[in-house]
């Protein structure tokens, strides 16, 4: 077990970041016009530092599996981006960011990434605006704010339920400047399928075009990965389609270290699963839960006559409703964070009082949100004694605008109108924190090689807070790695071009065509699809919302055997050299196939409960996490390994010197 | 529910495509149209038959990935809706339903239902930005307020993903209603002013160049928008470029 160094800089929490930058080396223009960048993914974290990176001078190749930059799955973020601009005048700052989101991880980050993140959320919104972002505003003209879980002050900046799009097609926008400047160049419809390493330095990818099937090489002096999350490795989640770990996992195969793989987070509001042919999940954002209530009937006997369709949930009473989360926790009530929230979702369906045909689904009701607002909305227009009806029907309006897009979706979907009948929803997969471990600089543990956005592991500990993937990935990308990729850079400026007629290339090319090869050839007895889904059964019901011991060491059994079946018996239709989707799966449920079994690993190391991971045998006696800060306030950092029950873990302990350890409550 | 569909499959941009019937059963109303296309897709590889290949990603109506021309209508018959978000509901026992490509010279077929989009990528990066450093030395958010009308208006020209179903509903396959909501997003803002004639000379400029064609406004491409992106967003960009070449 190697000791990893997170390379924190020295100092008090909140000057280490300005110290860093003024102490770490710089490349001089006329040098950086000799240096070459690769940028794998073009998500908001991609985008965001490939744009930069070419504004600063860099050579930037961009690289992205969708055929525009702008698709990538950043574009599906609902419901808004956190800055501690305080412009509510509710007692935010930096501290309070930085100290939400650290206890929001369930004390498992790392507490100067954390603070780093929360000292530049500010100048975000400021750089967005610049860029002609339209967030929402006031009629006063100024930006206006919603509040999120987990945080009792409102902080967070959106555009409608389309955040996450406004954002990504500004940082878009960026790039597509520096492409028009020949600064950038995009490869798009192309995936990475290898990073070549030269000397023990990042040095190149190997690439897959996928309309073409071509094999490329492509050198470079340094090599970010920014390609997104792994949630899809249990099949049903709110990612993307084409969402996958492949980038990141074939760094890991070249040595990278992957941390905290079994970190994932179930988000508890999505519409739940309605049949088998089922291919994704829908979020519907947090946001909704600043302005809907969440409960289930109270009694039994109510829930089961919901299930048979013989009570609608509309027509009972509020005395016949549990409001759970506002019983349990008074404090935060519908706003706790997600994994509390999802669990105890979980809970009470566990028990019997789900409410829709499966038992697996609780109401999300707007009912007194059209009253609160319409009532507002009434008096504002000098109208004195409105009706119950009158308000709630302006007060739908008011909903309708905040969020008329996914009041769309959700009826578009489950085929019942939610301004009628209160929402129906479940927990889902929706976001993953482990990933690529990197240290303070990004800096994975190969040289040259970064990691931002969703696909590194560092700020959100164990669990991460609603609308804060977005500012990181943007923090990563403008402001946090253009300046640490720098520093590394500054020793490459008299390196010259990357040649890619080197044995490491060749050998890398050679590796990526076998491996095609190979999944061409097997002998096709199931579609990759079949593997797929299996998977993510395992992954759900053996390492989902709640974990034990003997399941998941079942779990790795199983993964490990389907992996084996998996490469024998798949069947990839159609040639390698044209656009071909069912290769372009396989390549992506194979890693996955690795990936499941050190996820269980991780999940089965961890004998404690802390934020997303809930290990049954861990629990205070009503049933919250119980963490175990003696012997696991440590990153677990994975080594490569072809039978991933058989990586080495390396640790990162985590030193907490501004924050106490407490157990986390939000009663 | 049991469908005929006719799905136009093309090996290759230069190959010859044609349509191919495809019977399917079990369709349930509760599928997304992409969900029967997988179906469809599962039932040819288990029969050693080749997959249809298509754009999709995010499947919730955003990434603006999906394309399909369905008995020939951009994104099949509902209104203000991605083919991702179709459900099968809409469609009846014994339909048929024919599924084709967007068809335009600017959008060459890729494979299948594939095309190539990037037409609209050259347009954007020929003046789709404002130009401000991301290295972030920029004034406080707040500095200067925006009245909320035209900030929401701004939203929702910026609201448009891209997906080209305007240009697959037009007749002379214009890519009006696509290029004028970005200048009309940046118009609306007292940021993307001080560029408005540079960005909207530059991006017509692209837009011609790529091959698409004029706007006789029929208003074709409005009504097949799945994100409902305005026609006034044209009569803007309209009024730019006459401004701009008035100042030029
Ligand atoms: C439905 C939904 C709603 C959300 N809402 C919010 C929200 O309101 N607020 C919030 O803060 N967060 C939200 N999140 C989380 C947030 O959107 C993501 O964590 C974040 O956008 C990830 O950005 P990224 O840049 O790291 O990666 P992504 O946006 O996932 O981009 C990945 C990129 O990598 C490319 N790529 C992947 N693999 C390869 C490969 N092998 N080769 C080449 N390219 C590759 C892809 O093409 C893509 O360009 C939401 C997530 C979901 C699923
Ligand atoms: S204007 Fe509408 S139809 Fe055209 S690309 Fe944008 S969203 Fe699609
Ligand atoms: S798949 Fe993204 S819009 Fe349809």
């Amino acid at each position: 077990m190697a000791v990893l160094d997170s390379k924190v800089p020295e100092g008090p929490l909140d000057e280490k970041w300005v110290n860093h930058k003024n102490n770490i080396n710089l490349v001089n223009p006329a040098n950086k016009r000799n240096i070459d960048v690769i940028v794998v993914g073009t998500g908001l974290a991609g985008s965001s530092a490939a744009a930069t990176l070419g504004e600063l001078g860099y050579n930037v190749k961009t690289f992205c599996y969708n055929d525009s930059p702008r698709r990538a799955h950043s574009i599906a973020a609902q419901g808004g981006i956190n800055a501690a601009k305080n412009y509510q005048g509710d007692g935010d700052s930096n501290y309070r960011l930085f100290y939400d989101t650290i206890k929001g991880g369930d004390y498992r980050s790392r507490e100067a990434n954390t603070y780093r993140l929360a000292e530049v959320s500010s100048n975000i919104i400021d750089q967005c605006v610049a860029q002609g972002v339209p967030f929402a505003r006031e009629y006063g003209g100024l930006l206006d704010n919603r509040s999120f879980g987990g945080v009792l002050v409102s902080r967070t900046f959106y555009a409608a339920g389309q955040t996450g799009q406004q954002l990504l097609l500004g940082a878009y926008s960026s790039l597509n400047r520096q492409i028009n400047r020949g600064k950038v160049v995009p490869f798009n419809r192309h995936e990475m399928l290898d990073l070549v390493i030269v000397d023990g330095k990042a040095r190149g990818i190997i690439a897959r075009n996928l309309v073409t099937g071509e094999i490329e090489r492509h050198g470079a002096h340094a090599v970010v990965i920014a390609s997104g999350g792994y949630g899809n490795v249990f099949f049903l989640s709110t990612n993307a389609m084409g969402s996958n770990v492949m980038a990141a996992w074939r760094t890991h195969r070249r040595g990278a270290y992957f941390a905290n793989p079994c970190y994932t987070q179930i988000h508890p509001t999505c519409i739940p699963v309605s049949g088998e042919h089922q291919s994704k999940l829908t979020l519907m954002s947090e946001s909704l839960r600043n302005d809907g209530r969440i409960w289930v009937p109270k009694k039994e006997e109510d829930a089961q006559a919901i299930r048979d369709g013989k009570k609608r949930g509309v027509d009972l009473k509020e005395e016949d409703r549990d409001y759970y989360l506002e019983r349990r926790y008074p404090a935060f009530g519908n706003l706790v964070p997600r994994d509390v929230a999802s669990r105890a979702a979980k809970e009470r369906c566990d028990a019997g009082f789900g409410v829709n045909k499966t038992g697996n689904a609780v109401y999300l009701d707007f009912e007194a949100a059209f009253k609160r607002y319409g009532k507002v909305e009434a008096l504002t227009h000098g109208h004195k004694n409105p009706s119950e009806e009158e308000m709630i029907k302006l007060g739908k309006e008011v909903i309708k605008k905040k969020y008329g897009n996914l009041f769309d979706m959700y009826q578009n979907i489950a085929d019942e109108n939610p301004y009628e009948v209160p929402m129906k929803i479940f927990p889902a997969v929706h976001y993953t924190m482990g990933g690529l471990w990197v240290d303070y600089n990004l800096q994975t543990t190969i040289p040259g090689c970064f990691a931002a956005g969703e696909a590194n592991f560092s700020d959100h500990g164990a669990n991460r807070l609603g609308a804060s993937a977005l500012m990181q990935g943007l923090a990563d990308g403008y402001f946090v790695l253009p300046y640490t990729i720098g520093d590394y850079l500054s020793h490459e400026i008299r390196t010259g071009e990357i040649s890619t007629d080197t044995p490491e290339f060749e050998q890398a090319e050679k590796d990526t065509r076998g491996r095609i090869e190979k999944l061409m050839n097997a002998t096709g007895t199931h579609s990759v699809d079949y593997y797929h889904k299996k998977l993510g059964l395992i992954m759900w019901n053996k390492c989902g919302m709640s974990r034990n011991a003997p399941d998941l060491r079942s779990a790795m059994d199983e993964i490990s055997e389907l992996r084996a079946d998996f490469w024998k018996n798949v069947k990839v239709s159609g040639s390698a050299d044209t656009k071909n989707q069912e290769l372009e799966k396989a390549g992506r449920v194979a890693d996955f196939l690795e990936l499941g079994e050190l996820f269980a690993k991780d999940a089965l190391d961890r004998n404690e409960s802390c934020g997303g991971h809930f290990r049954e045998e861990y629990q205070t006696e009503d049933g919250e996490a119980l963490r175990d800060d003696e012997n696991y306030a440590y990153v677990a950092a994975w080594g490569y390994n072809e039978n991933p029950r058989d990586s080495e873990l390396h640790k990162e302990e985590l030193i907490f010197d501004n924050v106490e350890l407490k157990t986390r409550s939000y009663k | 529910m049991k469908l005929n569909l006719k799905i136009w499959r093309q090996e290759g941009p230069k190959v010859k495509g044609k349509l191919v019937d495809y019977p399917l059963d079990g369709v349930d109303g509760d599928m997304s149209f992409l969900e029967m296309m997988d179906i469809l897709n599962e039932k040819l590889i288990n029969e050693g038959d080749i997959p249809v290949e298509f754009d999709h990603d995010c499947r919730e109506g955003i990434c603006g990935s999906c394309n399909m021309m369905i008995n020939g209508e951009p994104h099949g018959p509902q209104k203000l809706t991605t083919t991702c978000q179709l459900h099968m509901r809409k469609f009846s026992d014994g339909d048929t339903i024919t599924i084709e490509p967007w068809r335009a010279k600017a959008f060459p077929v890729i494979k299948d239902l594939i095309v190539d989009r990037s037409a609209f990528d050259r347009i954007q990066q020929a003046g789709g930005y404002i130009s401000v450093n991301t290295s972030g030395n920029t004034q406080d958010a707040n500095s200067i307020p925006i009245e909320k009308s035209k900030a929401d208006e701004a939203f929702w020209s910026a609201t448009c993903i891209g997906c080209g179903a305007c240009v697959a509903a037009c007749k002379n396959a214009s890519a009006m209603l696509f290029t004028s909501a970005k200048i009309s997003q940046f118009a609306l803002l007292p940021q993307g002013e001080l560029e408005a004639t540079e960005r909207v000379e530059a991006m017509v400029r692209q837009m011609d160049e790529e091959g698409f064609g004029n706007c006789s406004n029929t208003g074709a491409c409005m009504v097949e928008c799945p994100k409902g992106i305005k026609l006034e967003n044209i009569a803007r960009m309209n009024r730019e470029y006459l401004k701009a070449e008035v100042v030029g």
